[in-house]
């Protein structure tokens, strides 16, 4: 799989959102795109799903235009994410049901996935008896299930407490790193952008482009360790600062 | 300590006052208690007016003359008969207003252009008093069963078409575009997922609206039927008989609430979800 994103702009009215944005993606690959409010950040995501159309520019996923929304781009949501009337394993089964697949493989596929997510005991729960940190495992499980090439995620932690969203972030770094998902990441925390990805763009604000590109090489098999090494301090302090200087009010 | 329990604790210490605590919870055993006096006391109290005669008979006739006019219109057979007709005209032009409400307003709800060319004419039809139609609909459709479906039908559609509208809009944004992402398409987001998620509002709806019906079928019965519990009420005003038009409303009475309850416990059956 190879998405590639080329001078992509955007504008709602006379208002440009985004400013011929360009980058791309191979399979396995885990991206991150920072920015704050107002970057255009969580419109790149909509763009790619399908769910808007560029104003200019193009999004191609193995040289086919992006059209609208498919289940080859799996989308998930920082809020309501899930279909409340439906227990854990229906809203993983959903998805494949719209597609019709055979009852027996949907069956089979719901089990593996909610196992991969680590909620098999979790199957027969309503979303509200669910935590939130599960309600988006359901959610990236439900995701999953539909075979995507690619996982967008918008802020998929955003409204978690800050304990349970770094469980979730090494949750979902050890289902990156078993499974092989190409993931691209949309969040406004740049050491959730750091401990995730292998790649990181910085996107600033008014309109949003990408003003700073980062590799991240660094160990990630203990992220405990990770989050206070010095390499890590230091590049988060440099992005950090990168995006202090971006706003207007501060600096 | 919390905010409810605290409340609660300095309620007990004020007696029946705290009952008017804002945020205080009385007991079960407390509310069933007063929802027991909200029907027991008013029947007490026309006993009693009615017993010491402190109105006459022929305008407040006594718990008891209604009881004996109701039990003899039962075994005679009228009052069956007057409940299957009225019900069955509300049943019937309350469905086919929510067969067609139902869709519309959910089209409505989630597509703009749609609400555009609907809701002004809408909006302005259903300030037409239903009522007003009657000489009308007895024009087109003569004197039988049709204009009362007919005025029903009429005097309920709009308000479900716009209820259903509101309720469609509170569909999550999220829920709908996820959908869409899973691969699915417009009739499986609009059923399975819109109409899903709108289904405990859209009985609620239902529930509030069939109230009109259940009012108006009683004003089309007064022009022109032969049987229904509101031409019953009609005749026997003609007779004076008080007693009877005192039953035939209490019937009124419980079969609405009848009709209530079975949509609230229709609504927890099928959304145990939103309960």
């Amino acid at each position: 799989m190879e998405l590639i994103v080329n001078n992509l702009s955007k504008r709602f009215g006379e208002k440009l959102i985004l400013d011929h944005l360009s980058f791309s993606m191979k399979s396995g690959d885990f991206m991150a795109l920072v920015g704050s409010s107002g970057s255009g950040k969580s419109t790149i995501l909509r763009l790619i799903a399908g769910l808007d159309q560029p104003s200019s520019g193009s999004i191609t996923v193995d040289g086919t235009p992006v059209s609208g929304p498919g289940p080859d781009r799996g989308m998930v949501f920082q809020k309501y994410s899930l279909y409340p009337w439906l227990n854990a394993a229906e809203n993983v089964a959903f998805g494949m049901r719209l597609q019709r697949m055979k009852a027996a493989e949907i069956k089979e596929r719901t089990a593996y996935f909610l196992e991969v997510v680590g909620l098999s005991d979790a199957a027969t729960k309503l979303p509200r008896e669910l935590s939130g940190g599960m309600q988006q495992r359901v959610a990236i499980a439900r995701a999953l299930a539909t075979n995507p090439s690619i996982l967008l995620l918008d802020e998929p932690f955003g409204a978690l407490d800050l304990q349970i969203r770094e469980s979730m972030q090494d949750f979902l770094l050890k289902l990156w790193q078993r499974t092989g998902l190409t993931v691209l990441l949309i969040t406004h925390d740049v050491e959730e952008a750091l401990v995730l990805a292998q790649r990181v763009h910085v996107l600033a604000p008014n309109p949003g482009r990408i003003i700073r590109s980062l590799d991240v090489d660094l160990d990630k098999t203990d992220l405990d360790q990770l989050r206070l090494s010095s390499d890590f301090l230091s590049m988060r302090r440099s992005l950090s600062a990168t995006m202090r200087e971006l706003e207007p009010a501060l600096s | 300590m919390t905010a409810t329990a605290a409340a609660a604790s300095k309620g007990r210490s004020n007696g029946l006052l705290s009952l008017f605590t804002l945020g205080a919870m009385p007991s079960k055993a407390v509310r069933g208690g007063l929802q027991v006096a909200s029907l027991l006391v008013p029947l007490l109290l026309w006993t009693a007016i009615a017993s010491l005669g402190l109105v006459d008979e022929k305008f407040l006739p006594s718990p008891q003359a209604v009881f004996r006019s109701l039990a003899s219109m039962a075994e005679s057979g009228i009052l069956f008969q007057d409940i299957v007709a009225s019900t069955g005209r509300v049943f019937g032009g309350f469905l086919l207003a929510t067969l067609l409400a139902v869709p519309i307003g959910i089209c409505m709800g989630v597509y703009p252009a749609i609400c555009a060319i609907c809701e002004p004419l809408i909006a302005m039809l259903r300030y037409m008093p239903a009522a007003a139609f009657i000489p009308l609909l007895i024009i087109y459709l003569g004197i039988g069963e049709e204009p009362k479906i007919a005025l029903i039908f009429l005097g309920t559609i709009y308000f479900n078409i716009l209820m259903v509208m509101d309720a469609v809009k509170f569909v999550p944004k999220e829920l709908i575009e996820t959908t869409l992402t899973l691969g699915g398409r417009s009739r499986q987001v609009l059923v399975q997922v819109v109409a899903r998620y709108s289904l405990p509002s859209i009985i609620d709806t239902l529930r509030i609206n069939i109230a009109t019906s259940w009012n108006l079928v009683v004003v089309a019965e007064l022009v022109a039927a032969e049987v229904g519990l509101g031409k019953r009420i009609q005749l026997a005003q003609r007779f004076f008989r008080t007693d009877q038009i005192f039953a035939e409303l209490i019937v009124l009475g419980l079969i609405g609430f009848a009709i209530d309850m079975g949509f609230r416990l229709l609504l927890r059956l099928s959304c145990k979800w939103a309960v």
